[in-house]
């Protein structure tokens, strides 16, 4: 599998560091919603399809990926710096 | 200023090794630079960063992704967003630099000591190379003064190709003699000198 970096080029699976489910939404620090945390934390649609995720690459240029993959193929739809679209979400 | 003692010096054999059908396919040899440094801006300061960069060692490196060029005592190339590694063979640049960097538009760390420069030249440095590294080395992927940052294990590399037939690289000091040592295995099948 290839990942295109958007400043390294596209490079081997194992320059990269997978980072988990890129839609899980944070609960307010001081929140004491338990199951709010608990969802955080544990529970993961696992989806056949399209999947939003994290990656850095690690063994590269070390910056922070939003990628959009599908779990089907492995065919990688999109790549973004994960900063640019942590700030779309904080903008929204 | 302090002497700089190579890291690889209990197993730097110069000289003519492995596979003599044909002769040495590749030159291995350590640059010792003078110099290391590492520039790394704040988001939306690029330019400035660069700026000096290109003043501080009358370069002109470009700000496209690991745009990079070279001279006979001088380098530098970007190797990941807002971030690029000066090289000169003459001492004290990481000060030259932090003069013309300020606070407000970067950082300037001295690798000069942390990292060991190691050259490969040659018909099979290419070849060599991948074995090592999952990168395509053919000069239409990595043309000529363009850097790049990759990793092989856990030794996280930094390549510029100085020459069609020239790779430098750049390494963690303190695991360059276990990657020279993998270099010099790599390299017995073709034949290699120790410069
Ligand atoms: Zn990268």
């Amino acid at each position: 599998m290839l990942i295109p970096c958007p400043y390294c080029g596209p490079r081997d699976l194992s320059e990269f560091t997978y980072q988990g489910d890129a839609t899980r939404v944070r609960p307010d620090p001081g929140s004491t919603d338990q199951a709010a945390w608990n969802a955080y934390v544990y529970d993961r649609v696992n989806t056949a399809g399209d999947h939003s995720e994290f990656w850095q690459h690690s063994g590269g240029c070390r910056a922070h990926l939003r990628i959009v993959r599908s779990t089907l193929t492995h065919e990688v739809k999109s790549v973004a710096y994960a900063r640019d679209s942590i700030h779309e979400r904080s903008r929204a | 200023m302090v002497e700089i003692v190579s890291a690889l010096e209990p197993v730097y054999r110069r000289g003519a090794h492995g596979n003599r059908d044909g002769g040495s396919a590749i030159t291995l040899w350590e640059t010792q630079p003078g110099s290391i440094v590492q520039v790394t801006s704040w988001p939306g300061k690029e330019g400035a960063a660069l700026a000096a960069i290109n003043a501080a060692a009358s370069l002109d490196v470009t700000a496209d992704a690991g745009a990079g060029v070279f001279s006979d005592t001088r380098s530098a190339f970007g190797f990941a967003p807002g971030r690029w590694l000066m090289v000169d063979q003459a001492e004290g640049m990481g000060d030259t630099l932090r003069d013309r960097i300020d606070t407000q538009t970067g950082t300037v760390t001295d690798l000069s000591h942390g990292r060991t420069a190691i050259a490969i030249e040659g018909e099979r440095a290419e070849w060599v190379l991948s074995k090592l590294f999952a990168l395509d080395f053919s000069l239409a992927a990595f043309p000529v003064s363009v850097g790049k940052s990759t990793a092989h294990h856990e030794f996280f590399t930094l390549i510029q190709r100085t020459a069609t037939d020239r790779f430098d690289l750049y390494v963690y000091r303190s695991f360059a003699r276990s990657f020279w040592q993998l270099l010099c295995t790599s390299a017995e099948e073709v034949g290699y000198t120790v410069d």
